[in-house]
C-alpha cells in the first residue's frame, strides 16, 4: 500500500502524466459527447464501440487512398478524418434505423452491430494494405508553456485541437437549440414531447448520427492522430469506457469530460507506473478504470439523475 | 357518441383482421428476404476479396458436420452455447438485461480450474464439485450487478459489461500468481502463462459414436433446456419471472419483491453462464487449462443465440448448433484462403437479419391499430356533429 501512495504521488506530479492521459483519452472524449447527445435523448447507444472502430478503418482506409493519390501529411490526416465521419455514421445509420423506426432492440442491435464491425474491419484490413503515419504535433505558443497541464493540453498532434471547439458546439445544440431542447425533451418525457408535434423517434434517430459523427471522428482521430498505425484491436471495448464516463458524468457535459479525463489518467498511470521503477500488480491498473467507474456508479447513479426515458423505446399509443 | 349497448360481438368484428394464411405466407417472405440478403451480403464480401462463395460454403459444411468427426466437435461448442443462452432467456423473462456472460463464463471456468488443480479427493467428486462452484461463482459474479441494481439503482446492462473487463485481469491474476492457479510445473509444454492442466479424473466423459466423440456437457446442456422452459411456464417461480419482467407495477402489487426475484433471475443468468465455463474447461477447451483467451467470445455469442431464438429455450438449441456449426466450420476456412473472421461478419449480418422481420411486422401492426382509432375518432366527431 505504501508503495501505491508514493508511486501515486511520484507519478501525478511529472507533467508526462497528464500528457498521455489526455493522449490516452482524446478519442474518448469525442465519443463520450456523442455517447452523451445519444443518452440525453434516450438511447443506451451500446454500438459506440463499433462506430469508433468503425471510424478508426474507415479512417486509415482513406489515409492510405489519399497517400496513394500522392496527397501527403495533412491533407492525408483530414481526408482520413472525414472517412472516419463515414464509418462512424455508417453504424449509426444501422443503430438508429433499426432500433428506432423499426422499433428492435437497442442493445441486441447494439451488440450486433459491435460484432459486425469487428469481424467486418478484421476479415477487410486482412486482405489489405493500409498505410497510416501520426500527424504532427503542434504546439500552440504560450499556452503551452503552462507549468504541468500546458504540454498535456497545448503540446498534442493537431487533430486533438479539433475536440476544443466540439465541446461548446455539442454544450450549444444541446442546451442552446430548439432542436436540443425537443432532443433533452424526447429523452425525459416522449409522451409529453409527441403530443407536443416532436416527432420522437427522428430525433432519437438525429441523436445518433451526431453520435456516429462524433464516435467516426474519434477513431480516426486515434489512428491518424494518435497512434500512427491501424490495428483491429486498438479500440478493444473502450469505446464502453465512453458509456462509463456518461454515467460517471451523470449526464453533463463538464462531468463527463472529466470522466474521460480521469480514465485517460487511470490508463496513463499504469503505463507510467513500471517506468519510475515501482512494482504494483499489471492486472489491477488495467482493471482500475473500469473499477472507479463502477465505484463512482455504486455512490453517485442516486444523485445524479438519469434521462427519464432512457433506454426506453418510444411506440406511439403504448408506454 | 357510440351505443354503450351496441354487441360485443360488432365491435370485434370491426377491425378486419387478415386472414391467418396471408399473415403466415408476409412473415415467411419477410424471413426469406432478409436472411436471402444477409447471405447475399456475404458472399458479396468474399468475392470483393476475390475469392468463390462456393468453395467457402463448402468449406464451412465440411467443417461443421460433414468431415469425419466434426459433428462432435459442433456439439462441443454448441454446448456451452447453448448453456449461456439459456442463462440469458431466464434474465430477459424477468426483464433484466445481462450482458455480461463473457466474465461470468471466466468466473465459472475459474472456479472448475481451482476445484481441478487445487483440491485433493475422488474424481467424480471433485467434477460435481467443480461444476457447483461453477454456477455459485458465475452467478456470484453476476450477484454484485444485482447488488448495484437493487442498492443503487445501477442499470444491470453497465455493470455486468464493465464486470467482464475486470473479469479478464482477474483470469489474468489468477494464472499469473503461484500460489493461485499458476502452472509451476518446469516440464510444462509451453511457455505460454496458463493454469496447470485438469487431472484425468476430473475431465468430463465422451460418448464414441459413428467416429464422432459427443460431450456430455450437451447432453446436459439440452436437458437443462427443457427444465428451463418448464419452469418458466408451469412454476412459480417462472410465473413470477415472467411477471416481473412483463409489467414491474403489477409485479409488486402481487407481492413479489422485485430486489429477491430479480436478484435471483440474475443470479441464475450468471450461474448458466458459469456452468458454460466450468464445462468448458473440463469438457477440454484449450487443452485443460484455463489461459487468458479463455472464453473465446463464447460469452457474447451465447447471448446473441438467445436473442436470435426469441428468448426461447428450446429454440436455443437449435440456434446454439447453428452458431456452433460456424465456429468449428470456420477451422476449414484456411483452406481456401478466406479469413475466418469473415464468420463473425455472416453471423452478425445474420443476427440483424432476424431481428427485421419481427419488428416490421409490430411497427405494421401498430399502424394499422393507430389508423383505425383516428378513424373511429373522425367518425365519432362526424356523429356528434
Amino acid at each position: 500500500m505504501g508503495d501505491l501512495f508514493s508511486a501515486l504521488a511520484d507519478v501525478f506530479t511529472s507533467p508526462t502524466m497528464y500528457s498521455s492521459a489526455v493522449r490516452l483519452g482524446g478519442f474518448l472524449a469525442f465519443a463520450a459527447m456523442g455517447e452523451l447527445v445519444a443518452e440525453k435523448a434516450g438511447t443506451i447507444n451500446i454500438s459506440v464501440e463499433g462506430s469508433l472502430l468503425a471510424g478508426a478503418f474507415t479512417g486509415a482506409v482513406g489515409y492510405t487512398i489519399a497517400d496513394g493519390a500522392g496527397i501527403s501529411g495533412a491533407g492525408a490526416v483530414w481526408f482520413g478524418l472525414a472517412a472516419g465521419v463515414f464509418g462512424g455514421v455508417l453504424v449509426a445509420l444501422i443503430q438508429a434505423n433499426m432500433s428506432h423506426r423499426l422499433t428492435a432492440d437497442q442493445f441486441v442491435v447494439g451488440l450486433t452491430a459491435n460484432v459486425l464491425v469487428l469481424g467486418l474491419a478484421g476479415y477487410l484490413s486482412a486482405n489489405m494494405d493500409l498505410v497510416t503515419h501520426r500527424a504532427e504535433v503542434i504546439e500552440i505558443p504560450l499556452l503551452v508553456d503552462i507549468p504541468l497541464l500546458g504540454p498535456a493540453f497545448f503540446g498534442q498532434t493537431w487533430p486533438t485541437y479539433l475536440l476544443y471547439p466540439l465541446i461548446p458546439l455539442t454544450w450549444w445544440l444541446l442546451y442552446k437549440t430548439r432542436w436540443g431542447l425537443e432532443l433533452r425533451a424526447v429523452g425525459e418525457n416522449p409522451q409529453a414531447a409527441d403530443v407536443s408535434g416532436i416527432d420522437v423517434n427522428k430525433r432519437r434517430r438525429q441523436a445518433i448520427y451526431y453520435m456516429g459523427i462524433l464516435a467516426g471522428l474519434g477513431g480516426a482521430f486515434l489512428v491518424v492522430g494518435q497512434v500512427g498505425t491501424y490495428d483491429t484491436g486498438a479500440v478493444g471495448g473502450r469505446g464502453f469506457i465512453a458509456i462509463a464516463a456518461v454515467y460517471f458524468g451523470g449526464w453533463r457535459l463538464g462531468g463527463v469530460l472529466l470522466g474521460v479525463f480521469v480514465f485517460g489518467l487511470a490508463d496513463a498511470f499504469r503505463l507510467a507506473v513500471p517506468v519510475l521503477g515501482y512494482q504494483l500488480n499489471a492486472q489491477f491498473l488495467a482493471a482500475l478504470p473500469y473499477v472507479i467507474t463502477l465505484v463512482v456508479m455504486f455512490f453517485i447513479t442516486k444523485a445524479y439523475r438519469q434521462p427519464m426515458a432512457l433506454s426506453r423505446p418510444f411506440i406511439r399509443g403504448l408506454r | 357518441m357510440t351505443d354503450l349497448a351496441t354487441e360485443p360481438a360488432e365491435i370485434e368484428a370491426a377491425p378486419a383482421e387478415p386472414s391467418r394464411w396471408r399473415t403466415g405466407l408476409e412473415w415467411a417472405v419477410l424471413y426469406v428476404l432478409s436472411i436471402a440478403g444477409a447471405l447475399v451480403i456475404s458472399a458479396g464480401l468474399v468475392a470483393v476479396t476475390g475469392n468463390s462463395w462456393q468453395k467457402v460454403f463448402g468449406a464451412l459444411l465440411d467443417g461443421a458436420f460433414l468431415a469425419e468427426g466434426r459433428w462432435g466437435n459442433t456439439l462441443t461448442v454448441a454446448a456451452p452455447l447453448l448453456l449461456v443462452a439459456l442463462g440469458m432467456v431466464v434474465g430477459v423473462k424477468a426483464g433484466l438485461f445481462n450482458i455480461g456472460q463473457e466474465g461470468q463464463l471466466l468466473m465459472g471456468a475459474m472456479a472448475m480450474a481451482f476445484v481441478g488443480t487445487k483440491l485433493a479427493g475422488p474424481g467424480p467428486v471433485l467434477l460435481v464439485l467443480g461444476l457447483v462452484m461453477g454456477v455459485v461463482a458465475g452467478g456470484a459474479y453476476a450477484g454484485i450487478a444485482g447488488v448495484m441494481k437493487y442498492r443503487r439503482n445501477v442499470p444491470e446492462v453497465i455493470s455486468t459489461l464493465l464486470l467482464v473487463f475486470i473479469a479478464y485481469q482477474i483470469v489474468g491474476y489468477a494464472i499469473t500468481t503461484d500460489w493461485f492457479l499458476r502452472d509451476t510445473d518446469p516440464d510444462r509444454p509451453s511457455r505460454a502463462v496458463t493454469s496447470a492442466i485438469m487431472p484425468e479424473g476430473i475431465r468430463l466423459p465422451v460418448i464414441r459414436m459413428f467416429g464422432n466423440e459427443f460431450p456430455i456437457g450437451f447432453v446436459i446442456a439440452v436437458i437443462l433446456a427443457f427444465v428451463v422452459a418448464f419452469v418458466l411456464v408451469r412454476t412459480v417461480w417462472g410465473f413470477r419471472f415472467r411477471l416481473l419482467g412483463s409489467n414491474p407495477k403489477v409485479a409488486q402489487k402481487m407481492g413479489i419483491a422485485a430486489n429477491r426475484t430479480g436478484g435471483m433471475a440474475l443470479f441464475i443468468s450468471g450461474g448458466f453462464a458459469g456452468l458454460a465455463g466450468a464445462i468448458m474447461l473440463a469438457g477440454g477447451s484449450s487443452g485443460f487449462r484455463l489461459t487468458t483467451g479463455f472464453a473465446t467470445n463464447i460469452g457474447w455469442q451465447g447471448l446473441l443465440v438467445a436473442l436470435v431464438a426469441g428468448s426461447n429455450a428450446l429454440a436455443s438449441i437449435v440456434v446454439a448448433i447453428l452458431f456452433a456449426a460456424l465456429r468449428t466450420g470456420s477451422g476449414f476456412l484456411a483452406s481456401t484462403g478466406v479469413d475466418r473472421k469473415i464468420v463473425d461478419v455472416v453471423q452478425a449480418l445474420l443476427v440483424l437479419a432476424l431481428l427485421i422481420p419481427p419488428a416490421v411486422m409490430f411497427v405494421r401492426r401498430r399502424r394499422k391499430a393507430l389508423a383505425m382509432a383516428d378513424e373511429e375518432i373522425d367518425l365519432a366527431n362526424e356523429e356528434e356533429r
